[in-house]
């Protein structure tokens, strides 16, 4: 995994949505990289950021209101940030694609599905000739295990899980290097979840592709991804190898997170979720954001900004006590 | 190949014509707008090759003896306060009233499709350049303003199609708009932009696409408005001129001997009226025909 190259990398990004009631504080100071061919799952309460940092990537971000403050993101050694409206449409779709969370409406009623995919591939490809690019339309659904002969029909004919298939056809049509799910499964039932992730994970290891995986879904996190990131408030505060995030959790959001789930092979009377809400993004408290919720927090804790922590070259954490605690040990 | 395979390879047109096809009233209309514009062609067909003589010897050719006769077996829609065939007259009259009010009504479609979907698509400055003048426009009366427009330019058969295409464009503008607005925010818009996609499809490929259904239903009934348009501008003496037959200013030079002739005010007002009602109803039922999230 080390010395795989970085395909991405985030360096503190921070993005601001500047409304008339004041800032909002969605993302701040993010720094994350993927590497080629793995898979990073982002994990996150409902306005921790995960879609704004997602869409950051992929400078999507609604303006106004929002803002992108500071930071790069480096792609494949060029800053995305820096590029114009075009260059950047050309790298959208062809080398970084994205699934949304809702299949049921992120595709347009009135074009057939087939037209759909083959749309993306000529944008990306003009020397294809239209059969090729008919061709590659045809292809793509077959390698999603729907027939081909059912690119002539409209999206409102297929079924949900299908329709997220479809999504995922166009997203890889053109064989991205970076693939990030939004949530790819949230609006589907838990059958056809299994079903679409499996399928995701299948061509993602066929055609080489890296995934920024976003969920809140601890359980689709284990079963798809190498390394993992827990964002909280706008930050990352623990990223680590999926091993370490489960055996070894360090930061005490991530280990109530994990406490919040229910176990098969325990014998639990209640679980034990996190008490309290997300802090208003809009009015963060200084010093650690999770500290209002934290039943160890000390005075040391909300007094200045926490930094990360590195444990070890993949795992680091941004929490004073598990620093204490692993140099104690 | 199955009967089910056969239908997923139909496409959209015969798709749509299927559906069409159901709706019996709107099926109706259409008919009746296919005999219209089949004589309002045979009409000019017949004046190129006999070269206007059969228009000139019964459409506008005067008989005073004769006038304001009731419908008979030779007239069977009487004659005019001139002894003219309002028969023919009306026959002649057709291709005024349908193609004019269709190529206002293009235009104005096409104007203000455009300009509605911009103001939608790109808001703040543009919405407000664009619209606000739409508003100065709306504030005019739309009869007033053609009336005005043919005033300023002189009668003419294109001022007055310019006329009645300009009082026509904020109502389009407006509609276009008012769907581009819902449209724009939808989620496979912001999908189709992470793909990749540029303004001007994602403009012309999604949202106008999508927003197509009220902009048909506003084309048609806006047909059947702009046709009532040019016959009250014929009305009122700025549309077309007499002798040419124009159902409106029939029916406003017949207006004078309604106590004579029932005849010469009816029968061009039933022309406008059945005219209009078909457009209105194969407005409606094409909309819902192309709208493919209806289909069963």
């Amino acid at each position: 995994m080390q010395n795989k190259e970085e395909l991405l990398s985030i360096e503190n990004l921070t993005i601001h949505y500047e409304t008339d009631d004041g800032v909002v504080y969605a993302l701040n100071d993010v720094s994350l990289s993927v590497k080629k061919g793995e898979t990073l799952g982002l994990v996150g309460e409902t306005g921790a950021g995960k879609t704004t940092l997602a869409r950051g990537v992929l400078r999507l971000v609604p303006s106004p209101p929002g803002v992108i403050k500071n930071g790069k993101v480096m792609f494949g050694g060029t800053d995305l940030l820096s590029l114009n409206e075009v260059q950047m449409r050309a790298i959208r779709g062809s080398n970084i694609s994205m699934i949304f969370q809702d299949p049921m409406t992120s595709l347009n009623p009135v074009m057939t599905v087939g037209q759909q995919i083959q749309e993306v591939v000529e944008a990306h490809n003009r020397r294809f000739s239209k059969e090729e690019v008919i061709k590659q339309a045809h292809a793509m659904l077959e390698m999603v295990g729907i027939s081909a002969d059912r690119s002539s029909e409209y999206p409102h004919q297929f079924s949900g899980g299908m329709k997220q298939r479809v999504i995922i056809a166009i997203a890889l049509a053109c064989n991205p290097q970076l693939l990030i799910a939004d949530e790819p499964t949230t609006a589907l039932d838990v059958t056809i979840q299994a079903q679409v992730l499996d399928m995701i994970t299948a061509l993602k290891d066929r055609l080489h592709t890296a995934m920024l995986l976003i969920t809140h879904d601890l359980g689709v996190v284990a079963q798809n991804c190498d390394r993992v990131a827990i964002i909280y408030a706008g930050q990352i505060i623990e990223i680590g190898t999926l091993f370490d995030i489960f055996k070894h959790p360090l930061h005490p959001y991530t280990r109530g997170l994990l406490g919040s789930i229910p176990s098969l092979n325990k014998q639990v009377q209640r679980l034990s979720p996190i008490k309290g809400l997300m802090p208003d993004p809009t009015d963060l408290p200084a010093g650690c954001k999770f500290a209002p919720r934290c039943k160890y927090a000390i005075e040391a804790c909300s007094a200045a900004e926490i930094d990360m922590h590195s444990i070890n070259a993949n795992h680091q954490v941004r929490c004073i006590l598990a620093r204490e605690e692993a140099d104690d040990e | 190949m199955s009967e089910t395979e056969k239908r997923k390879q139909r496409t959209l047109a015969a798709e749509t014509w299927r559906r069409f096809k159901k709706n019996r009233l709107a099926f109706a209309g259409m008919i009746v707008l296919i005999c219209l514009v089949l004589i309002a062609l045979s009409t000019i067909v017949i004046d190129l090759v006999t070269d206007k003589a059969i228009y000139d010897a019964y459409v506008i050719k005067q008989n005073l003896r004769m006038r304001l006769q009731g419908p008979s077996k030779e007239h069977i829609f009487g004659l005019d306060e001139f002894g003219r065939d309002i028969f023919m007259r009306m026959i002649w009259a057709v291709r005024y009233s349908l193609f004019m009010g269709t190529i206002a009504i293009a235009l104005s479609t096409i104007a203000g499709g455009l300009l509605g979907s911009l103001a939608g698509y790109y808001g703040k400055v543009t919405d407000n350049v664009i619209m606000r003048f739409m508003d100065v426009l709306l504030a005019i009366p739309s009869m007033l303003l053609a009336t005005a427009i043919v005033a300023a330019l002189g009668t003419s058969l294109t001022n007055v199609l310019i006329a009645i295409a300009i009082s026509y464009v904020p109502t389009f503008a407006r509609t276009v708009r008012a769907s581009v607005l819902t449209i724009k925010d939808q989620e496979y818009i912001e999908a189709a932009r992470a793909l990749g996609a540029s303004d001007s499809r994602i403009l012309f490929k999604y949202i106008l696409p999508n927003s197509m259904a009220p902009l048909i239903v506003q084309a048609t009934l806006g047909v059947a408005g702009a046709i009532l348009s040019i016959a009250g501008l014929s009305f009122l003496g700025l549309g077309i001129q007499p002798p040419t037959p124009e159902w409106g200013s029939m029916l406003s030079s017949a207006r004078a001997y309604i106590r004579e002739g029932w005849h010469i005010t009816v029968i061009p007002g039933l022309g406008i009226m059945i005219t209009i009602l078909s457009l209105n109803v194969m407005g409606d039922g094409l909309r819902d025909a192309l709208d493919p999230r209806l289909k069963k």
